[in-house]
């Protein structure tokens, strides 16, 4: 037979319910899963077109609905807080743009290991990877409204100085987030089917308390609790640098705290639980 | 050397939005043998319990039972999907799963594109994929439907580029669900070929079979499983 030659490294599975290695095989788990990145791009890649099958303007839509969203939500709420658009639409457009992607991720990274249960079911293949993907596809998504942001800036006039090249660890710390949070949510939505809903009130929720429609500086003193949601520090870790010289080093803190604690509920619950996701999807 | 080692393997599936708690009690007070609660009390059903084997390389091992009794749930747990909560697996050499060859299939892209996602799904390199996908088109013999969506091909077609994708690599270690039967008579005489030569060359097959004709043909082991116990492990003389 003409049989690709398959390289033979030592393949051995060993599992022992007594010795479970839960730390060493998460992390294992987690190696294999981001060497995997290819597949999880093509999967993404997959997803997209094919949500978009027999759409003439295809993923097009989604540039779209954010112009619109950005130009209706830019004129009602610059008039309702007596903005100077040239300064309001810039500070839109960036936190209107990270928050959809963001949310977006959110609400989809429940359905991370339910929607992948054909596969997880009928092959061995590591449970990061389903992360990957559903990072990747709604970066993806969040990629087509991305030239907005430069786009607003032009016309406005907005330069941002070399301090934005800072959004960069912002998004580092975005991404850093998803793969967490698509393994974390992806596993309570499982084991919990009441959770999904729950996840799509508190995003709702978050949308109008964090400052996206509004200025973190309209609420004057009491801006010092912005710190204490973790959208707020997430968010500003990008629009900071695009926007505002860097963002405050507060922002920074908090967003670097939320990442870490995020990281090791994760992989907290990761490594304990993840040999029970078979069972769970 | 391919090998496999099984010690008090138990494996049990929760059952977890059963809702209310009569439903449990219900369950519970039956007295089966299969439903149970487990150490937190959640209602399980013990699909293979206490599994004690070695399987060594030259084995050609046919699982038969009724349905439940637990030959899929082996096959799975064997390929490293399930994990046991209790006891000890282990699993030398490299498996390749018949199990479910569909498996993993996108059905909105064409035969070549899946072959391709299939290349991805085992991480071969672009060469390996070239191979694949030349060695693949060939045999599954769907010409120039190899660039049509598959989800415009017909059962039989489907299959065949299924079939040909999952037994284009020569693993050491074989599982199967079911001996292969379907598509047209000139496919199935391939096919045949094909599995006779994967079988061959396999140093140990684990095969879930209700067919006495493969079992005898293919397998010089059979294992006995009912309600996820081996009832019976012998030579092919277990089979009455």
């Amino acid at each position: 037979m003409s049989a690709p030659s398959m390289p033979r490294p030592e393949h051995i599975l060993s599992v022992d319910a007594a010795n479970p290695r839960h730390t060493e095989r998460a992390l294992a788990d987690l190696k294999d899963g981001l060497s995997q990145w290819r597949l999880a791009l093509a999967l993404a890649r997959l997803d997209l077109r094919n949500r978009y099958r027999g759409s003439v303007l295809g993923p097009l839509w989604m540039s779209l609905s954010s112009l619109v969203m950005l130009i209706g939500l830019g004129l009602l709420y610059g008039a309702l807080f007596k903005f100077k658009l040239s300064n309001y639409l810039p500070h839109l457009a960036v936190s209107l743009i990270v928050w959809q992607w963001m949310a977006g991720f959110i609400n989809d990274s429940c359905a991370t290991l339910t929607s992948a249960e054909g596969v997880i079911r009928q092959m061995r293949l590591p449970y990061t990877l389903h992360a990957l993907r559903v990072a990747f596809r709604n970066t993806f998504v969040a990629a087509h409204s991305l030239p907005l942001i430069p786009i607003v800036f032009l016309i406005f006039g907005q330069v941002p100085g070399p301090e934005a090249l800072l959004a960069i660890p912002g998004l580092v710390l975005i991404g850093i987030n998803m793969l967490a949070g698509g393994l974390l949510l992806g596993m309570v939505c499982a084991r919990f089917r009441d959770i999904p809903p729950i996840v799509a009130n508190v995003v709702q929720l978050a949308f109008f308390v964090s400052p996206i429609l509004w200025k973190p500086e309209l609420l004057g003193d009491a801006m010092v609790w912005m710190a204490f949601n973790p959208f707020y520090a997430l968010l500003e870790t990008v629009r900071g640098p695009l926007l505002e010289g860097g963002g405050p080093p507060l922002a920074w803190l908090a967003a670097i705290f939320y990442t870490t604690l995020h990281v090791v509920l994760a992989g907290f619950l990761f490594a304990r639980f993840r040999s029970r996701i078979a069972f769970w999807v | 050397m391919a090998r496999i080692c099984a010690e008090g393997l138990r494996i049990e599936f929760p059952l977890y939005h059963l809702g209310a708690r009569s439903m449990k009690k219900r369950l519970l007070g039956a007295a089966s043998r299969r439903v149970k609660a487990d150490a937190q009390n959640r209602v399980v059903i013990s699909a293979l319990s206490d599994l004690s084997f070695t399987i060594e390389s030259g084995e050609k091992v046919a699982l038969v039972g009724h349905n439940g009794a637990g030959k899929s749930t082996l096959l799975r747990t064997l390929a490293g999907i399930y994990e046991p909560v209790g006891g000890r697996l282990t699993v030398e050499g490299e498996v390749g799963s018949l199990i479910d060859p569909a498996a993993g299939l996108d059905s909105l892209s064409t035969g070549r594109e899946n072959i391709r996602l299939r290349a991805l799904y085992r991480g071969l390199n672009a060469e390996q994929t070239a191979a694949l996908e030349a060695e693949a088109g060939e045999f599954s013999g769907l010409g120039e439907f190899l660039d049509v969506p598959i989800h415009g091909y017909s059962a039989g077609m489907s299959i065949r580029l299924a079939f040909a994708m999952a037994t284009a690599v020569q693993p050491q270690i074989l599982l199967m669900d079911e001996w292969f039967s379907a598509g047209d008579a000139d496919f199935m005489a391939k096919a045949e070929i094909r599995l006779e030569q994967l079988v061959t060359a396999s140093e140990i097959l684990v095969i879930a079979t209700h067919d006495m004709h493969v079992v005898k043909r293919w397998c010089n082991r059979v294992i006995r499983l009912e309600a996820g116990r081996i009832v019976e492990d012998g030579g092919r003389e277990c089979l009455v």
